[in-house]
């Protein structure tokens, strides 16, 4: 179908989310949609799928205005949107999920589950997204989780399918086989709605491009002949730079020695077996590989979130093995956990009291149990400034900054603090280009003076930029690190389980 | 969420002028908040979580507006219950105004009489002071668990706790001079609640045992061990058959501050330790501890901060202020222990901190609030005949409009506003 969006205005309290939004999108078509955390991407989606009402504009459907209420509405009309947090029921079969609300029933409103699962297999078949109808979905993979929410979408006849970051949460593998379906979607004549912050993935699938920029639509490309580099230019409003500059240095003593440890997962099985790392100062060691083969364990076990099961850990010649979170990072470690919202930031908390909380009772932010309020306030306005952090001001709660802040905020108060060993995962999540290009400048500074860093990445760009040598975490086991330079292929076979020569051998 | 109310209503920084600026700060529009409204910590968190956000969210003026239609409602309640109100009901459609001047009048007088027995003069006020002085106490043993998260519904048993270890002392230990044995008696009793406390704080962060479970569960056994107590001779008065226990040795009575009225210098100790508790809540790296393990306890974790630690001190230290409440009113009050002392106190406390909103200050001044009810409701009782049960009733309405905040709104026709709300708006719209 059609989908033409004409002059969409949306204003909260104070701000306005979509400035007189105009676009079309085509009938079969895949179209793009980039733009930093903020830019009213997902409130536009919104309105589309009849979460918010616009303000003012209209939505029209093959040349006809619309109005919805709800989402039902939206649905009823041929939209369907497979949000970044998917709406299963992790209980239920695919598909179960896949008919819930619109259920087979046969006679007295038994459940049908035979035509049920008949209906998702042909659905399945139709448009090459494999899945078991009967496996029960918390046992699948995130990437088959998402293909049951795209299939939800397509058993509700949806024409035109809304993918928010579609790609957040899947690994490389993945993502080509999310594309292969958009393809053959798109092959069946339905259009597609594609959000991401990744650049080459709008170069990769979609027809047309348009950027968004503090609510308004500041262009429409074709990705065919627009690089990532303007592309990305016209998403933050000035010249980004997309490579990390990075000089080599000369390596210093071993800071971290991690020796043959094994953490184990809650069912008592080794997630991270017998990993041995050496880290020393002034390099980057980054760690690839898909999500869950142990990394995030691997992590929490370096930064004493997590205890071992054997192995030990030394820090600076010193065994830290039995030491707890609190004496590590005042012995000099620190960590940007991976789940910024979870682990990172009290939402509740000012900026102030976030950019403070490891150190919240030690000098100069307390004396004697009682905070020192000017202190705090003192550090708190210098590292805004410092870091570049946008906020209204140092007493605005850290859950209402942007993603990109938000990680700003935790970059800032790791770094501040003088560190031998930086652990960081997943640093740029979430986080916008410019955000990116900031964050990835920090690293390579500290790295420079002299600290030890580790970067756990999902993003095989961002390893490959910011590595001086590369390991790949495959079931558990550390493969690595192998001095840089390393082809991108290579690690991605690491990735997928090829032994070093293997992988090598096959890019040489 | 597409009614005004909820998320969208979260503070946004204003667009700088010059939009075109690449320093201004970035403005976080809804797509962030949506984001954050499906991240697992919100999926995560638990209705009791939820409510514990509710109600510490909830903005002053919707408190007050709660109070006032409790008032309102309540006064239904007392018009309805007058024989006279129904009668003129009978023949409402032929002459409604004799209903409803004989409604207001009643309620006015009732109303009236309440406010005039809590405040009406120096005996009153005494009497409101009295009542309220182990209300703030077990109130402040509920809000201090609620910043970490935790929901206290043991302040009864810690109360008991606190006033059979005051009192057993009061009257088993003899011979010590008044200096040394009202403050050994006190802190005995201070002891006694914060062990009381201990238990499940212990419990929850060794082994996860719910707070909520745990603490109920430890009301009943200290409801019965006292039964227990007071009918073996180490305890029973002598020549009597009833739960009753030995008098307190003078040495160990609170004493009176004016003579011929019951208020007890337990009032300067709730003073003090009123003052305490702001400071250790809103100045101490304690309370900053306590609020960050209550707010997002994997945050404060990852922090190095030690969230078994607080679960264990927070219980401990509500414990510690429940017991006080229980000593205060064996050794300030009664002079001895009887079944059943407490008399939900400790529940009491709970409503207290819930209309309180978990601040020290709103807590103290909804202690007062209820001392007064208490105080003026007997008075009331005695001088219209309106039953004091309508007292239990207005504090049970006072909670139910406060617990719906929405209901508040949707009556006086206010926005929301404000991050609370938005807090709110997550907890029950999510």
């Amino acid at each position: 179908m059609k989908l033409e969006l004409r002059g969409i205005t949306k204003r909260f309290p104070g701000v306005v989310a979509n400035d007189a939004v105009d676009l079309v999108i085509e009938e079969g078509e895949i179209h793009g949609l980039l733009g930093e955390n903020g830019a009213g991407k997902s409130t536009l989606m919104n309105i589309l799928y009849g979460l918010y009402t616009a303000d003012e504009g209209e939505v029209l459907i093959d040349g006809e205005p619309v109005t919805f209420a709800g989402p039902g509405d939206a649905i009823d009309a041929g939209i369907g949107m497979v949000h970044q947090h998917f709406m299963l029921v992790p209980v239920f079969t695919v598909a179960e999920n896949i008919t819930l609300g619109v259920e087979h029933t046969k006679g007295l409103g038994l459940l049908d589950r035979r035509s049920a699962e008949a209906e998702v297999h042909r659905l399945s078949e139709e448009f090459g997204l494999p899945v078991d109808p009967h496996a029960v979905v918390e046992d699948l993979p995130v990437g088959v989780q998402q293909r049951v929410e795209i299939l939800k979408a397509l058993h509700r006849e949806a024409r035109l399918l809304i993918l928010d970051e579609p790609t957040a949460v899947l690994t490389p593998q993945e993502t080509e086989d999310l594309f292969r379906a958009m393809r053959s979607l798109k092959e069946s004549g339905r259009s597609i709605v594609f959000i991401s912050h990744k650049l080459k993935e709008h170069k990769a699938i979609v027809d047309r491009i348009s950027v968004l920029r503090r609510g308004r639509i500041v262009g429409t490309a074709d990705p065919a002949t627009t690089s990532e580099q303007e592309l990305a230019n016209l998403m933050v409003g000035r010249p980004v730079g997309l490579t990390v500059d990075k000089a080599d240095r000369e390596t210093g003593e071993a800071v971290l020695a991690v020796r043959g440890i094994t953490v184990l997962d809650a069912r008592g099985k080794p997630a991270v077996d017998g990993v041995d790392l050496d880290v020393h100062r002034g390099e980057i060691v980054a760690i690839a590989g898909v999500e869950g083969n142990g990394q995030t364990e691997l992590v929490r076990a370096i930064t004493g979130l997590d205890p071992v099961a054997g192995g030990t850990i030394e820090l600076l010649g010193r065994d830290v093995t039995a030491f707890g979170r609190k004496e590590l990072l005042r012995a000099g470690v620190g960590h940007i956990p991976e789940d910024r919202n979870r682990e990172g930031i009290v939402g509740d908390f000012t900026v102030a009291e976030n950019l403070v909380l490891p150190m919240w009772d030690a000098a100069p932010f307390a004396e004697r149990g009682r905070r020192r309020f000017g202190a705090i306030a003192e550090v708190a306005e210098r590292e805004v400034d410092d870091f570049d952090i946008r906020t209204p001001s140092i007493h605005t709660t850290a859950g209402s900054l942007s993603g990109g802040n938000a990680q700003k905020v935790v970059v800032a108060r790791e770094f501040a603090r003088p560190l031998d060993l930086l652990v960081a995962a997943q640093p740029t999540r979430g986080v916008d280009v410019g955000s990116i290009e900031y964050i990835h400048r920090r690293i390579v500074d500290k790295r420079n003076e002299g600290a030890a860093v580790v970067i756990v990445s999902s993003e095989l760009d961002e390893v490959l930029a910011l590595a001086d040598r590369v390991a790949v975490m495959f079931h558990g086991r550390l493969v690595g690190p192998f001095p840089m330079p390393v082809s991108r292929e290579a690690v991605g076979l690491l990735m997928a389980g090829a032994t070093p020569d293997e992988a090598m051998g096959a890019t040489r | 969420m597409t009614t005004p109310e909820g998320p969208d209503e979260r503070q946004v920084p204003p667009p700088s002028p010059d939009a075109a600026s690449a320093d201004e700060p970035e403005v976080r529009g809804a797509e962030e908040r949506d984001r954050e409204h499906a991240a697992p910590v919100h999926a995560a968190a638990g209705p009791m979580e939820r409510f514990v956000a509710a109600v510490t969210g909830t903005s002053v003026v919707v408190t007050i507006l709660a109070f006032v239609s409790a008032m309102v409602v309540g006064a239904l309640f007392i018009a309805l219950s007058e024989e006279a109100v129904r009668e003129s009901m009978g023949y409402f459609l032929a002459r409604p105004g004799d209903a409803l001047s004989a409604a207001w009048s009643v309620s006015a007088e009732a109303y009236g009489a309440l406010f005039r027995g809590a405040v009406g003069g120096a005996y009153q006020l005494s009497e409101t002071g009295t009542a309220a002085i182990p209300l703030i106490l077990t109130g402040l043993a509920v809000a201090i668990p609620l910043r970490a998260g935790m929901f206290n519904i043991g302040g009864e048993g810690q109360v008991i706790a606190g006033g059979v270890v005051a009192g057993f002392v009061g009257f088993a230990v003899t011979g010590l001079p008044f200096l040394v044995h009202l403050p050994l008696a006190i802190l005995a009793g201070i002891l006694g609640g914060a062990a009381y406390g201990f238990l499940p704080g212990i419990l929850k962060a060794r082994t996860g045992a719910h707070e909520v479970i745990t603490t109920i569960m430890l009301n009943n056994i200290a409801i019965y061990v006292t039964d227990y107590l007071l009918s073996t001779d180490r305890f029973r008065l002598e020549g009597r058959s009833d739960p009753i226990s030995k008098t307190v040795e003078a040495s160990a009575v609170l004493p009176r501050i004016f003579a011929g009225l019951r208020l007890h210098w337990g009032l300067l100790l709730v003073v003090v330790v009123a003052v305490a508790i702001w400071w250790l809540l809103e100045r101490s790296t304690f309370g900053f501890e306590l609020t960050a393990v209550g707010k997002n306890p994997d945050a404060a974790r990852a922090a190095g901060m030690s969230t078994g630690r607080m679960i264990v001190l927070g219980l401990t230290l509500a414990g510690a202020l429940a017991g006080l409440a229980g000593g205060a009113q064996i050794l300030g009050l009664q002079q001895r222990i009887t079944g059943g002392f407490s008399g939900g106190l400790g529940f009491d406390g709970i409503t207290v901190a819930l209309l309180g909103r978990g601040s020290v200050g709103g807590t103290v001044a909804a202690g007062v609030l209820f001392g007064a009810l208490k105080a003026g409701g007997r008075s009331m009782q005695g001088a219209t005949g309106t039953s004091l049960d309508l007292v239990v009733v207005l504090q049970a309405l006072i909670i139910l409009f406060v617990a719906a905040p929405a209901l508040v709104r949707a009556i006086f026709r206010i926005r929301a506003q404000g991050p609370a709300t938005g807090e709110l708006a997550k907890g029950w719209g999510a």
